[in-house]
C-alpha cells in the first residue's frame, strides 16, 4: 500500500476483530499486567468511610462486593457493550439469568410481554411458568409474521422478545418491522442474539434496545463457561409515556435515586445490576469471566470456521437420501434465505436443525451411532454436537409447543464445531447408514 | 435530568473533554443541591475528590455552606476566578445562566460552559461559542471524567477506549 497511514480510529470506528481483543482491557494500570487478571476476591478496601457511604449510595464508581461488580467480569462485560454496538452491559452467571435481569427491571407484577415461539425450549418454559409466578404474562406468537406482534399488544405489555437467528430451528426473523411496531408502542425491543452472536448480527443496528446473550455458547466458545449479559443501547427513552416506573420514579432501596435521571442512558444495566444482581445474586464468577474474555479473543476467526463448516454440513445433509429436509437458513432452498442475507450477511450460524425420513427411531439411531458429534444439550462449542430436542431441551413442552418451536419427534439438532469438514461429513454417514 | 432534547445528537472528540476536564481546576456549578441524595450534590462530591474546587451557586441556598463551600446566589457574586461553569439546571433555565456566564467570564477566567446530562440549550450554545467559551451539552462531567480515567468501565459501561497504554492517573 502506498496511501500515508491512516488516522487512529476514532471511538466506535474500530472494527469488531478488534474490538473482540481490545474492548475493556487496557493495560492494568499499577503491575501493567497485559492480559486481563482473574480478580479472584469477593470484596474491596474502603479508602475511608466517606468512600464507603458513596459507593453504597452509588454516588461514586467503584468496586464493594463481586455479586455486584468485579474488575474482570467488569472487563467481559464492557467489551460486550463495545461488540453489541451499545452502551452499557451487565453480566450475569448464565444467559437465563440475564434474562431475569432485564425482566425483573422491566415490570411489575401483573406486567405483560410479548415474545416470539421461536425460542431456546429453556426460555419459553421460564417465560410460560416460571415467569407466571411472578405475576409475569408472556403472550407467544408466531413470529414470521411481524404483525403477529402488534396484533398481541396489550396496554400492560412492556417489552418484546425475540431471538434473531431462532434456536434450534434455522429461523432468521425480521427484526426491522418488529423493532419499528415496540417503537411504535413505546416499549423495549429485546433480542436474543445467543445464536448469531455480534460478529454475524448486531441487532441494535436494526432497532434492538436490548440485546441478551448466553455467553455460554460461541463467545466463550469452548464450552468451559456459563454466562450471560445484558446490553442496553442507551437509545431508549424510559420517561416517554410513565411506563417503566422502576426507571423514572424514586427507587426507595436507594434513598430515593431515579435511576434514569441519575445514570441517562446507561441507567437499565445499572438498575440491573444494583437492585436485581444484588437482591437475587446470580452474579458471574471473575473465573468464568475470564475464560470467556479469551474465548471472545478469537471470536471472529472461528465464526468464520463454524459457519464455513455449517454450510458445508448442511449441502451434505440436503443432498442424503435418508434425510427428509434440512433448516439452515445458509441454504439457497431455505424461506429464511434471504433474511439471512439482510441479517446475517456473514453466514446464518451454526446450529440448525434436520429431519429424517426414518422418524423418531432413525433419529435415536443417530444420536447413538455418531463418533465424533458429541450427543449432549450445549451450543456453540469448538466441538461439533449433536441433540434429540424432543426428548431434551424441549422435553417439558407440549406437542403442539415442540411442532411450533421447530423441535418435533423426528428433529435433530446440530452444532457445528471447528473439525475437519470432511471428518464430520464421514461422521455423519457412517451414523445415517 | 429534564427529558434529553431531540436535537441532533450531540458529539465531542475524547480529547477536547479530556482537554477541559485536566486544565480546569475551578468549576461553579450553578443549581448545586444541599440534598445530598440529589445528583448535582453528589457529582459536586465526587469532582471534590478528584481534586476539583467546587463553588456552588444557588440562590435558594446563598450564604449557606453545601460540601464545605459557601453558596452564592449569581455567578457574578463569587468572590474568586473560575475556570468553567457547569449548569445543573433544566434547558429552559440554561439562556439565562448562559448570558451571565458570557459577561463574568473575562472577568473570573471562566473558559467553558457545560452543561448536564439532559440539558441543551442550541441558541446558548451558539452565543457562548460567540464570545469565545467553549461549549459541551448533555453531558455529565462526574461520567466523562469516570469514562476519559478508567473509572467508567467499571460499571460495564462502554467507554469507547482503546488502547495498549499503561493508563496514567490525571496530571
Amino acid at each position: 500500500m502506498n496511501d500515508k497511514p491512516k488516522k487512529a480510529p476514532a471511538a466506535g470506528e474500530y472494527g469488531i476483530e478488534t474490538l473482540a481483543i481490545h474492548a475493556g482491557a487496557s493495560p492494568e494500570p499499577v503491575t501493567g499486567a497485559r492480559n486481563t487478571p482473574i480478580y479472584q476476591t469477593t470484596s474491596y478496601v474502603f479508602e475511608d468511610v466517606e468512600h464507603a457511604a458513596d459507593l453504597f449510595n452509588l454516588q461514586t464508581f467503584g468496586f464493594i462486593y463481586s455479586r455486584l461488580t468485579n474488575p474482570t467480569v467488569a472487563v467481559l462485560e464492557e467489551r460486550m457493550a463495545a461488540l453489541e454496538g451499545g452502551r452499557a452491559a451487565v453480566c450475569a452467571a448464565s444467559g437465563h439469568a440475564a434474562q431475569f435481569l432485564a425482566f425483573f427491571t422491566l415490570l411489575e407484577p401483573g406486567d405483560e410481554f410479548i415474545s416470539s415461539i421461536n425460542l431456546y425450549g429453556g426460555s419459553i418454559t421460564q417465560f410460560g411458568h416460571s415467569f407466571k409466578r411472578l405475576g409475569w404474562t408472556c403472550h407467544f406468537v408466531d413470529p414470521t409474521d411481524p404483525e403477529n406482534f402488534q396484533k398481541a399488544l396489550t396496554p400492560r405489555c412492556k417489552a418484546i422478545f425475540i431471538e434473531v437467528l431462532a434456536n434450534p430451528g434455522g429461523i432468521v426473523l425480521d427484526v426491522e418491522p418488529i423493532a419499528a411496531i415496540a417503537r411504535e408502542a413505546g416499549i423495549p425491543l429485546i433480542v436474543d442474539n445467543t445464536m448469531a452472536t455480534p460478529y454475524l448480527c448486531r441487532p441494535m443496528e436494526w432497532g434492538a434496545d436490548l440485546v441478551i446473550h448466553s455467553t455460554t455458547k460461541f463467545l466463550s466458545g469452548h464450552g468451559t463457561s456459563m454466562g450471560g449479559a445484558l446490553i442496553e443501547s442507551g437509545r431508549f427513552d424510559w420517561a416517554r409515556d410513565g411506563k417503566f416506573p422502576t426507571m423514572t420514579e424514586p427507587d426507595p432501596a436507594y434513598h430515593g435515586l431515579t435511576f434514569f435521571e441519575t445514570f441517562g442512558d446507561f441507567g437499565f444495566t445499572m438498575k440491573a445490576r444494583t437492585v436485581a444482581l444484588r437482591d437475587f445474586g446470580p452474579a458471574m464468577s471473575p473465573a468464568n469471566a475470564f475464560y470467556t474474555i479469551t474465548g471472545i479473543e478469537s471470536l471472529p476467526v472461528r465464526m468464520e470456521r463454524h459457519v464455513a463448516n455449517a454450510g458445508i454440513v448442511a449441502e451434505f445433509l440436503d443432498a442424503h437420501p435418508f434425510v427428509a429436509w434440512v433448516s439452515y437458513a445458509g441454504l439457497k432452498n431455505s424461506p429464511y434465505h434471504a433474511l439471512a442475507k439482510k441479517y446475517l450477511p456473514r453466514g446464518a450460524g451454526s446450529v440448525f436443525t434436520f429431519g429424517l425420513k426414518g422418524g423418531y427411531e432413525a433419529g435415536i439411531r443417530l444420536v447413538e451411532s455418531v463418533n465424533l458429534f458429541s450427543h449432549l444439550a450445549n451450543v456453540g462449542d469448538t466441538r461439533s454436537l449433536i441433540l434429540h430436542p424432543a426428548s431434551t431441551t424441549h422435553r417439558q413442552l407440549t406437542d403442539e409447543q415442540r411442532q411450533a418451536a421447530g423441535a418435533g419427534p423426528d428433529v435433530i439438532r446440530l452444532s457445528i464445531g471447528l473439525e475437519t469438514a470432511d471428518d464430520l461429513l464421514a461422521d455423519l454417514d457412517q451414523a445415517l447408514g | 435530568m429534564s427529558k434529553p432534547a431531540a436535537e441532533e445528537p450531540l458529539h465531542y472528540d475524547d480529547a477536547l473533554l479530556r482537554r477541559i476536564l485536566t486544565n480546569t481546576r475551578t468549576i461553579a456549578m450553578v443549581g448545586a443541591s444541599p440534598d445530598w441524595v440529589r445528583p448535582s450534590n453528589f457529582a459536586m462530591k465526587y469532582l471534590q475528590r478528584k481534586g476539583y474546587r467546587v463553588i456552588p451557586v444557588n440562590p435558594g441556598h446563598a450564604g449557606k455552606d453545601i460540601l464545605g463551600e459557601t453558596t452564592y446566589a449569581r455567578l457574578r457574586d463569587i468572590p474568586d476566578k473560575f475556570d468553567m461553569v457547569d449548569v445543573f439546571r433544566t434547558s429552559d433555565a440554561v439562556g439565562a445562566i448562559a448570558d451571565e456566564a458570557i459577561e463574568v467570564a473575562a472577568g473570573k477566567g471562566a473558559r467553558v460552559l457545560w452543561m448536564q446530562l439532559g440539558v441543551r440549550d442550541d441558541a446558548a450554545a451558539e452565543r457562548a461559542e460567540a464570545a469565545g467559551l467553549t461549549v459541551v451539552m448533555n453531558r455529565c462531567p462526574k461520567i466523562e471524567y469516570g469514562r476519559l480515567f478508567g473509572e467508567l468501565g467499571w460499571s460495564g459501561v462502554n467507554t469507547g477506549i482503546i488502547s495498549s497504554k499503561r493508563r496514567k492517573p490525571r496530571a
